[in-house]
């Protein structure tokens, strides 16, 4: 414990909550955790770092109650345990914030946040309550416009995020475990969710944080422990001062250059996208953009500025109410997904879950769920093409496991993204609409995948991407659209807008906001 | 790489001892707790059930069971009765299986029949007749489709309502009258065996076949699964989700007509009343045969094997001479068992049992 850095020495003063030692635990077919160990100290950080399927959301789940560890130790506050489920963990004092979000859609924020502990006396539910305290919770969040009586289901991925922290914080918990709780955030909800991160350390409450950024671990994290196919790699790094390099290493087995494809010097070729005054009320209004043979087009803004909004209606997948998109100089019908379909149009959309995937299903059939009939001959179809195809970008995205055939529900967060991307490069889409492409994605194959999509342009393919990672729409994108409020405020050639120029405009408020509509006009 | 002195890194994987090699990782499966094998070990379960309920009668009637020549007899007898709401589980099996149920399909069977035999449709002949119950079977089938993609109504209450107005026009249709059919091909169907087996049995091993095909080896079967699977997936994957939600409750329509003809064939008649209760019946089969209530996932042979089963199960009571009731009762036990074996998937069996220490945890090498 001698010469700790800076970062760490603040959590070795804790005391242990959390210790594991060789925890195993295996699915059919899958080692998922082969012997990991992992120590959490009261008052920090801890995060957990890992490719795509090294086992962070396993072991999270393990020790959430979820899943049974097949051997191994689990000691929580020098005790060794066996949770029956996860009401047992909870009660112990462990809350989770899952990485697939577990609400319940028909049911509104409050019942939510209190699912299974609700306020109550005499067995009946004080709902009054139940809806103040979340109320509070969630200004607490920074997030008090969300109304409790709202359904969840009406709620954006990120107000669904706030949500299931929201509930994670009405247990009194000792230890919060966070698994990629930023993956849906935009860039000032996450220094939100640190500044809550840092009230709960404050209070001596144990934080197990996961996410592929590794910025965010640099920030917030005490303690790193790695993850590599299910052993830990190395225990208790200092957050802060490991070089990046090393943790690459640990986590990939490799080192990795994180760096964004260089850009073509070639021009864009003819017009692809073309759409004008596109608008829907309440989301966005007056949105004009074109996307070129071969470009890249990014759009920057913060969650709740319509760009999630504005890529499903160009898709179809939402009904415009203003304007017009026009694909190779024919107009789309509005609203008719099948159609933007047929003229070339693609759409990973911004929640896999339910949007994108067919749980149950296995990985070929969710890649080929677009095309599956151009492989087919008289109605006919061919699995045995179609897994050949899936194969090779499986092989493309760095997918694990390879194995096809298996159930997409199996698959981790990272590996279930890439099957939804990984659908649209089978060929025959013109236009690629990307909305938060890497969400979950590990530092390894993202770099894969931006070459993935670079590649795709050359070959003429039009991309409009949306991210909530200023950088990664800086980095890749050609053209760069910046929306805030339901308006593009800025279009400018990724070259000339640093990272700053980007956050003022998304961020600005709406006085300077008149000022650059009128420099952007 | 500097390594300070509380960190630890891992050595090679030899350091790790106990646990095998990374090849492990990926390793063999074992079939029983595979999930993709799951239609078969269910299939394998009903062939089980079926067993022994061959058991039981033998062992009720050792009189009968012992005459080879009556046990195929029977096993026929079985299968004709299976026949007609085999042919409806077929197309319920979709429906279901595409996130949709159909409630009207025993209206739509007595509707169909109740029309075909009408005297002016027989005056058609057995073609006109055919080409009736199945024309009504399949637009009555579009209204529901219609109803569901377009109507935007619960398949739940859209599938009631016709269910109430189809009986209620066959009533009309027949005047509440048990039409009797005159027609002689119509009448033969029934009867008519080849190579031993009932025309009507192999009339539903035809549509279980051509069921297994269009669900499991084309693109229809295919958009099918997407849409039960999760609708919005399918839609933003380009499938004309509306489209063939319509297909769906045609293809049920469709089998209805198919069943009148078979069981007007059956009782050379119909009635407005005919076919009461169908629709439990194919979906308490389809269930057992392990489909998915909410949809994404299901089987033809386990659909056929549980219409096989509830057969099976009415024969025996006849045998034995038990009343109906009890035989009710039987066949309530049964779909509870089965939608419970399909909530407690094996995985957790296995948990369960190792909780309890009713297996070793994992073998230690
Ligand atoms: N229910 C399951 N059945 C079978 N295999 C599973 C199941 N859940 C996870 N796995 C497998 O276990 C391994 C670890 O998955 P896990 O979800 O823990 O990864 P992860 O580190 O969280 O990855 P990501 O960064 O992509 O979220 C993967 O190979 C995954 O395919
Ligand atoms: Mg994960």
């Amino acid at each position: 414990m001698n010469e700790q850095p800076a970062g760490a020495a603040a959590a070795n003063t804790g005391e242990v909550v959390l210790r594991l030692s060789d925890v195993v635990k295996t699915f059919p077919g899958v080692r998922a955790l082969d012997g990991v160990e992992l120590e959490v100290r009261a008052g920090e950080v801890h995060c957990l770092l890992g490719q795509n399927g090294a086992g962070k959301s396993t072991l999270i789940k393990v020790l959430a109650g979820v899943h049974r560890p097949d051997s191994g130790d689990v000691q929580w506050l020098g005790e060794q345990v066996a949770f029956s489920g996860p009401q047992a963990a909870m009660k112990a004092g462990i809350a989770t914030i899952y990485q697939e979000l577990d609400l319940v859609d028909y049911l509104t924020v409050a019942e939510n946040v209190y699912l299974g502990h609700e306020p109550r006396s005499l067995g009946f539910v004080h709902k009054g309550q139940a809806a103040r305290q979340a109320r509070e919770l969630l200004g607490r969040l920074g997030h008090g416009e969300i109304p409790p009586h709202r359904l969840v289901k009406s709620l954006p991925a990120a107000g669904k995020q706030i949500v299931s922290m929201a509930r994670a914080l009405s247990h009194s918990a000792k230890l919060i475990i966070m698994d990629e709780p930023s993956a849906v955030l935009a860039h000032d909800e996450v220094g939100n969710l640190f500044r809550i991160i840092r009230e709960l350390t404050a209070q001596g409450i144990a934080v197990v944080y996961i996410s592929h950024r590794l910025e965010e671990i640099r920030e917030i994290g005490d303690r790193v422990t790695v993850l590599k196919d299910g052993r830990t790699s190395a225990v208790n790094l200092p957050a802060r001062t490991t070089p990046t390099r090393d943790l690459v290493s640990r986590m990939t087995g490799r080192s990795i250059e994180y760096v964004f494809p260089p850009r073509p010097d070639t021009e864009p070729g003819e017009k692809l996208l073309e759409v004008r005054g596109l608008g829907r009320s309440g989301e966005f209004a007056g949105v004009d953009l074109d996307v070129h043979s071969g470009e890249i087009v990014g759009i920057a803004g913060l969650v709740g500025s319509g760009r999630s909004e504005l890529l499903e209606t160009v898709f179809g997948a939402r009904q415009a109410e203003a304007g017009t998109v026009v694909m190779d100089g024919r107009g789309l019908p509005p609203g008719n997904v099948a159609a933007a379909v047929r003229a070339g149009l693609g759409m990973a959309p911004e929640e896999r879950k339910s949007q994108a995937l067919l749980l149950g299903q296995p990985i070929y059939r969710n890649m080929t769920l677009t095309n599956f009939s151009t492989y087919a001959t008289a109605g006919f179809t061919d699995t045995g093409k179609e897994q050949a195809e899936a194969m090779r970008v499986a092989d493309q995205l760095e997918l694990r496991p390879r194995d096809v055939r298996r159930a997409v529900r199996t698959l981790s967060g990272g590996n279930q993204q890439k099957v939804v991307v990984g659908r649209w490069l089978l060929g025959g889409t013109r236009l690629l609409l990307l909305d938060e492409p890497t969400r979950g994605v590990d530092v390894g194959a993202r770099a894969e995948l931006y070459q993935v999509i670079r590649d795709l342009a050359a070959n003429g393919v039009g991309v409009l991407l949306v991210s909530s990672e200023v950088p990664e729409v800086l980095g890749l994108s050609d053209r760069v659209l910046v929306m805030r409020e339901g308006r593009v405020v800025r279009t400018a050639p990724a070259t000339e807008l640093s990272e700053e120029d980007v956050l003022d405009l998304v961020m600005a408020g709406s006085l300077t906001a008149a000022t650059t509509e009128e420099v952007a006009a | 790489m500097s390594v300070s002195s509380e960190q630890k890194v891992e050595q090679a994987p030899e350091g790790h001892a106990p646990h095998a090699a990374p090849a492990a990782r990926g390793g063999g499966t074992s079939w029983w707790k595979d999930e993709a094998q799951e239609p078969l070990r269910r299939n394998l379960g009903l062939v089980g059930v079926l067993l022994a309920l061959f058991a039981i009668g033998a062992f009720i009637r050792p009189d009968l069971y012992s005459n080879a020549d009556w046990v195929i007899n029977n096993i026929m007898v079985i299968l004709t009765q299976a026949a007609a709401i085999g042919v409806v589980t077929v197309g319920m099996t979709f429906v279901i299986i595409g996130g949709g149920i159909d409630l009207s399909v025993g209206a739509l069977i007595a509707l169909s029949g109740v029309w075909a035999t009408t005297l002016a449709t027989q005056s058609f002949g057995a073609a006109g007749m055919i080409f009736t119950a199945i024309a009504v079977g399949i637009g009555a089938g579009l209204v529901n489709g219609a109803l569901v993609a377009y109507g935007r109504l619960v398949p739940f209450i859209a599938t009631l309502a016709m269910l109430v107005a189809a009986r209620g026009l066959a009533a009309q249709i027949s005047g509440k009258q048990t039409q009797i059919s005159n027609d002689m091909f119509i009448n033969s169907i029934a009867k008519e065996r080849i190579l031993g087996i009932p025309l009507l049995a192999i009339i539903l091993l035809v549509v279980a076949g051509l069921g297994w095909v269009l669900l499991n080896r084309t693109t229809f079967g295919r958009r099918t699964v997407a849409i039960g699977g999760n609708a919005e997936a399918a839609r933003l994957a380009g499938i004309n989700v509306r489209g063939h939600t319509m297909l769906l409750y045609a293809l049920s329509g469709l089998c209805c007509g198919i069943a009148a003809i078979m069981l007007t064939s059956l009782a050379t008649s119909s009635q407005a009343a005919a076919a009461e209760l169908y629709e439990l019946d194919a979906i308490a089969a389809a269930i057992i045969g392990g489909t998915l209530l909410s949809g994404g996932r299901g089987t033809i042979v386990g659909s056929l094997f549980g219409v096989i089963v509830f057969s099976a199960i009415t024969n025996l009571f006849a045998i034995a001479n038990l009343p109906t009731e009890v035989q009710n009762m039987v066949k309530g036990a049964i779909i509870v068992v089965a939608v419970l074996l399909q909530q407690v998937r094996f995985s957790s069996v296995t948990q369960f049992a190792r909780r309890h220490g009713l297996t070793r945890a994992k073998p230690q090498t």
